[in-house]
């Protein structure tokens, strides 16, 4: 075939094989999340559009009764974000440590500390709810029979124990992941480093802290990023553990939560309020975006060659 | 001397963390064997006789059965569209050269930042218009579009990867585009499709909050929002409760166990360079 009848047949050939992929992301991806923005500047009457409202619905999420909603809400996904931050870093790097410094048995370890990971978040609320009964769960029964504290703990139920309560579930399913992260960029440090670093007769710990720590900054950029968009859009543990209302007495309220609230009504009241939702939902999308992105900037920048 | 004392630390480590990942999960796999009267008089005995009872109730209900088959007919579909588009789409960005292609790789990669959650609302009104609520099919659409730039992006990748050669090779053969791509270089690629597989269906199986909004026929709905219901029609029916949940958590067990490394590579694929 000559050279112009391939190019005329690829020319075909890209648009065939683009446009179905290409359409369905503008059709279901791109037009909803550009709609969001323009629902959040209008009045609504549950699932149809009124007036325009110029920034009405902002102002209505910074005014009675949606403002403390809205402020409890973003202390906790904030509290969240911290607790699972630092524990998972923190854990996450320590088992990625013991798993490198394993050779034999490396990959039995590193599979079953995956293992959490492929779980539905629905299997693990329940799972963990029936393990925190507080009546005959196997957590209350072991803590009793150690002797550590008799009588019943409500865990899930009591509002000052529900949401570092779901943090740990959370971090029971998730630590995996950074783990496996922080491994594989364990594993991609230059050994001739470790090598010369050892024959200089540094310890073992002054290796993992001036050469290994260091090296890992891109993974620690990566964990960061995800588990701050997870943190501030996080919704379906406390749903399936304390409904839309982010039970015990909306201790544990999200901002998704309020946001799905707002928009679909919640078991009080059917009522939705679409416009105040979609002005909700804009400001996560600000919130998530602008952190992450100036998150992922500033930890870039202390990342080395290695 | 020293030496030794540190592996055993790690080891017990790693021993106790593979205690806490096995011990709730054992837990629950017992609890699903054991009847609801003996497990309330001491939830912590092993099962010695296995009551399999309580499967044969959950699967005899009827429901889960229908969620099961729902689950399998979305995440399926919805698989074989996503790697159908991600081929396509992954061929042509890793190895043609046109003009706008830097616009199609930008507009893909700000697809993977849309989080499909906030634009849940005008999704929901959009499908209700296209008489696609309600609608395995509107919900196969939605999964496909929400996985898709993660897919293309990563299979360009693995097209891009491949020698330039063989495409020359195979059109001096006399070789259509077309037979280029699937005798030539897909078989090349099924290594990026066993990722893009297991990063896309995975979340898929297990999401349950599409299915909240956008399937409310009790008969459309898939296993991890039928658990949802499921739970609540049988509160304190301990042995059916974790029957259903072990159920619903087995094939995905039955899976990582056959196909562990691929599913740690697939689903922290975008996380891990290399």
């Amino acid at each position: 075939m000559a050279r112009s009848g391939i190019k005329k047949e690829q020319n075909r050939f890209t648009w065939l094989l683009l446009t179905p992929g290409i359409l369905l992301i503008v059709i279901f991806t791109s037009i909803p999340a550009i709609t969001t923005l323009s629902y959040s500047f209008f009045h609504w009457t549950g699932f149809t559009r009124g007036t325009y409202a110029g920034i009405e619905n902002f102002q209505k999420l910074f005014t009675f009764p949606f403002r403390s909603q809205f402020l409890s809400a973003l202390r906790h996904n904030t509290l969240v974000f911290i607790g699972i931050y630092l524990i998972q870093t923190v854990g996450g790097i320590f088992l990625a440590y013991s798993l490198y410094q394993l050779r034999k048995g490396q990959r039995f370890f590193r599979t079953i500390a995956f293992f959490p990971v492929i779980f539905s978040l629905v299997i693990v609320g329940y799972m963990w709810q029936s393990l925190l009964n507080p009546f005959n769960g196997p957590i209350n029964i072991l803590i009793s029979k150690l002797g550590i504290h008799s009588g019943s703990l409500l865990w899930l139920g009591d509002t000052k124990t529900a949401l570092p309560t779901m943090v740990f579930i959370n971090l029971w399913r998730w630590v995996g992941f950074p783990t496996i992260i922080f491994l594989a960029g364990l594993n991609a440090i230059n050994s001739e480093y470790l090598e010369a670093a050892r024959i200089d007769g540094a310890s073992d710990f002054q290796i993992f802290r001036k050469i290994m720590f260091p090296l890992l900054a891109p993974s620690m950029t990566i964990v960061s990023v995800l588990t701050f968009i997870g943190a501030f859009e996080w919704f379906d543990l406390p749903f399936i553990l304390g409904g839309s209302n982010g039970n015990p007495e909306g201790a544990a309220d999200t901002l998704a939560l309020m946001f799905y609230r707002l928009s679909f009504g919640s078991a009080d009241s059917i009522a939705n309020e679409v416009g105040v939702g979609s002005a909700l939902g804009v400001i996560i999308f600000l919130i998530v975006g602008i952190g992450a992105t100036l998150g992922a900037k500033v930890l870039r920048s202390r990342e080395v060659e290695g | 001397m020293k030496h030794l004392i540190t592996k055993n630390f790690f080891r017990t480590v790693l021993i106790i963390n593979a205690l806490t990942v096995l011990l709730p999960v054992f837990f629950l796999f017992n609890s699903a064997l054991r009847e609801t009267n003996d497990f309330a008089r001491n939830p912590l005995v092993l099962a010695r006789k296995p009551y399999w009872h309580n499967f044969t109730k959950v699967w005899d209900d009827g429901s889960f059965p229908i969620y099961l088959k729902n689950s399998l007919i979305v995440t399926g579909g919805s698989l074989i569209l996503i790697l159908i588009c991600s081929i396509g789409a992954g061929f042509v960005l890793g190895r043609y050269n046109f003009k706008g292609q830097n616009l199609i790789i930008g507009f893909v990669l700000t697809g993977m930042l849309i989080p499909a959650k906030l634009a849940i609302l005008p999704l929901f009104i959009q499908l209700k218009w296209m008489h696609l609520l309600n609608s395995h099919f509107g919900l196969i659409l939605v999964y496909t579009a929400g996985a898709l730039p993660a897919a293309i992006f990563i299979m360009s990748g693995f097209f891009r990867a491949l020698p330039a050669d063989l495409d020359n090779a195979a059109r001096i053969d006399g070789a259509s585009e077309g037979q280029l791509l699937r005798r030539v270089l897909v078989p090349l690629v099924k290594p990026g499709l066993a990722i893009v597989a297991i990063y896309s269906a995975i979340p898929i199986w297990n999401d349950f909050f599409l299915p909240l909004v956008f399937l409310q026929d009790p008969s459309k709905k898939t296993i991890m929002q039928g658990l949802t219901a499921f739970f609540g029609e049988y509160q304190s029916q301990w042995g059916a409760l974790f029957a259903g949940l072990t159920l619903a958590a087995l094939p995905l067990i039955v899976l990582y166990l056959l196909l562990s490394e691929q599913f740690i590579k697939g689903l922290t694929a975008g996380a891990v360079k290399g």
